[in-house]
């Protein structure tokens, strides 16, 4: 009995780790498309997870229905992804990565200093949930179910693209963009594309993420969210959508369990909260060495070789 | 009017002409070579032909249209499609998903059509399969298509890489030293095949090829008509036998020895 009560007590916690776990698939799987099937380099990719998040937060506060403002905060995304694709994809496959990089921070040091829109460093409570109303009781047990449908649904549609003709044109610019090119396809449309939908999928993720946090602020788009990001990929494979989801899932599990061992062990939290990285960093250089294509990966189609 | 005009086209890089006023004619249905000694500028013109590279001044026209400046895969939607000297075959995809990339147009390459019309899609991938594998059986590479294209030889991949270029139904194939590394047998092969190509009954089916390649016996097999270049110009021009007995030209690449 004492068991069961044990095990009741600790539910909510873990539907709690499975929640965050898959948000952070779903902000994955955005980079994964970018990064494991197209090549790009994106890091700032937390840019867009904060464009989704305050974007349906803001609008919601100021009286749009919920619904349109998820829509709105997902399609910001993407056309700010789009954006910042045209000046950069048709330069060196670098240039991507120092400019996104930059803009995330500007986007977080915009949240953080435009306090007439975005409450700036007190940040911004969310004001309504998805059929919070309806749900009696943890708000949780509604949410995570919710969430793990929705990343359900963003896998699907992303294994039909990826082993589609586009998905095709995809993995060959990912090796060398001058063959799709001497083959009549347009490589800067496809990156654009591949962009803009790597972003509308993290914009959605912040969208969830908000009602998660019910409360968000420029704190929760730090740099490093882009690199958990990164870390599932490389973890479970880059080019695998099964991998990246076992890659987020496994790093969310490392997170809480550190948590949990908190208790027994002879560390602060803050030693605790240094050491959390360094065995992730230590993890990553293990995988590199014995295994860099990732869990799940193909070696053949390893895509840190050029 | 031909299939290929190129006037004046002139390219430097720093201080070193590549090109320096290369002007030649290439009509419909000739398989054209082009030869001469490293440093020429040859691979310089095919880049440039097929968009690689922006010529400094000059024109170019293709099937009457002007495409000089125009971008590669702009070229290549004309039906001008070129292939690599160093094999760019994709190693990380398969044989056959390398032969199904090139079709044109597919209507997989949009998001919409994979997700809503998923039936004309693999109807079509359907149709590209069989093509696909017609062609790699011809190259006696079908048992392969499911390896992935970087387990396969040098040769090998040149193969797959005409094979690629062939899927897309060109107009005009450049073809950039398609035997240096294929076993002669095959290379004899390869031949007989892309002349076969240009004979075509259908007079508008027929191939118009240029060809960069250092096998001379094969090249005067194989070609109507030669052009000879030197440091970026064409120092000579004409059938395969008149180049051969050609002066100038035995002085700077067939000869010195």
């Amino acid at each position: 009995m004492i068991e069961i009560g044990i095990e009741i007590e600790y539910l909510p916690y873990i539907i709690t780790v499975l929640l965050i776990a898959s948000i952070y698939a779903i902000f994955s799987l955005g980079l994964n498309l970018e990064w494991g099937f197209t090549g790009l380099v994106n890091f700032g990719h937390v840019a867009f997870l904060a464009i989704g998040a305050y974007t349906t937060v803001l609008l919601n506060l100021s009286g749009v229905p919920l619904i349109l403002s998820v829509i709105a905060g997902v399609a910001l995304a993407g056309l700010c992804g789009g954006l910042l694709g045209i000046p950069t994809l048709k330069l060196r496959e670098d240039y991507l990565a120092i400019v996104t990089i930059g803009f995330a921070e500007i986007i977080r040091f915009f949240l953080l200093n435009e306090e007439w829109l975005t409450r700036g460093p007190m940040g911004v409570h969310v004001s309504s949930r998805p059929f919070e109303e309806l749900i009696p009781g943890d708000y949780n047990f509604f949410l995570f179910p919710f969430v793990l449908g929705v990343l359900v649904i963003c896998y699907l549609l992303l294994e039909k693209l990826v082993k589609s003709p586009w998905g095709r044109v995809l993995k060959s610019i990912r090796e060398d963009e001058d063959v799709p090119a001497s083959l009549g396809k347009n490589v800067f449309s496809y990156k654009i594309q591949a962009l803009v939908l790597g972003s509308m999928i993290a914009g959605f993720a912040g969208s969830l993420l908000a009602f998660y946090l019910q409360y968000i602020n420029p704190r929760n788009f730090m740099p490093i969210e882009t690199f958990y990001a990164w870390i599932a990929v490389v973890l479970g494979g880059s080019g695998n959508n099964r991998g990246t989801i076992l890659g987020a899932f496994i790093l969310w599990a490392f997170f809480s369990g550190t948590r949990f061992a908190q208790g027994y062990l002879p560390f602060s939290p803050t030693q605790m909260g240094a050491l959390r990285i360094l065995f992730i960093g230590l993890l990553l250089i293990l995988i590199m060495m014995f295994k860099p294509e990732g869990l799940l990966g193909k070696k053949e189609e390893l895509t840190l070789t050029k | 009017m031909p299939m290929l005009s190129v006037h004046n086209v002139e390219k430097s890089f720093g201080g070193i002409k590549a090109l320096d006023g290369c002007s030649l004619e290439i009509r419909k249905g000739a398989i054209v070579g082009i030869i001469g000694p490293n440093g020429a500028g040859k691979t310089t013109l095919f880049r440039i032909i097929s968009g690689f590279e922006k010529p400094d001044s000059g024109t170019i026209v293709f099937n009457g249209e002007d495409i000089g400046g125009a971008a590669s895969f702009e070229i290549a939607r004309k039906g001008l499609i070129r292939t690599f000297q160093i094999p760019k075959a994709l190693t990380k995809l398969t044989v056959e998903e390398n032969l199904l990339l090139a079709p044109q147009f597919q209507y997989g390459e949009r998001i919409w059509n994979v997700w809503l019309r998923p039936k004309d899609v693999k109807r079509q991938e359907a149709e590209n399969i069989k093509k696909a594998h017609a062609l790699l059986e011809f190259l006696g590479l079908l048992h392969l298509k499911h390896e992935y294209a970087g387990a396969l030889s040098g040769g090998q991949k040149k193969l797959l890489e005409i094979a690629r270029a062939l899927m897309v139904d060109p107009k005009m194939l450049l073809l950039d030293e398609p035997f240096a590394g294929v076993n002669p047998t095959l290379a004899l092969r390869i031949l007989e095949w892309l002349k076969e190509l240009r004979d075509r009954d259908n007079e508008n089916d027929g191939i118009t090829i240029m060809v960069i390649e250092h096998d001379m016996p094969k090249l005067m097999q194989l070609s109507d008509y030669i052009y000879v270049l030197n440091k970026g110009k064409v120092i000579a021009s004409g059938a395969p036998e008149e180049v051969r007995a050609n002066e100038r030209v035995v002085e700077a690449y067939l000869g010195g020895a």
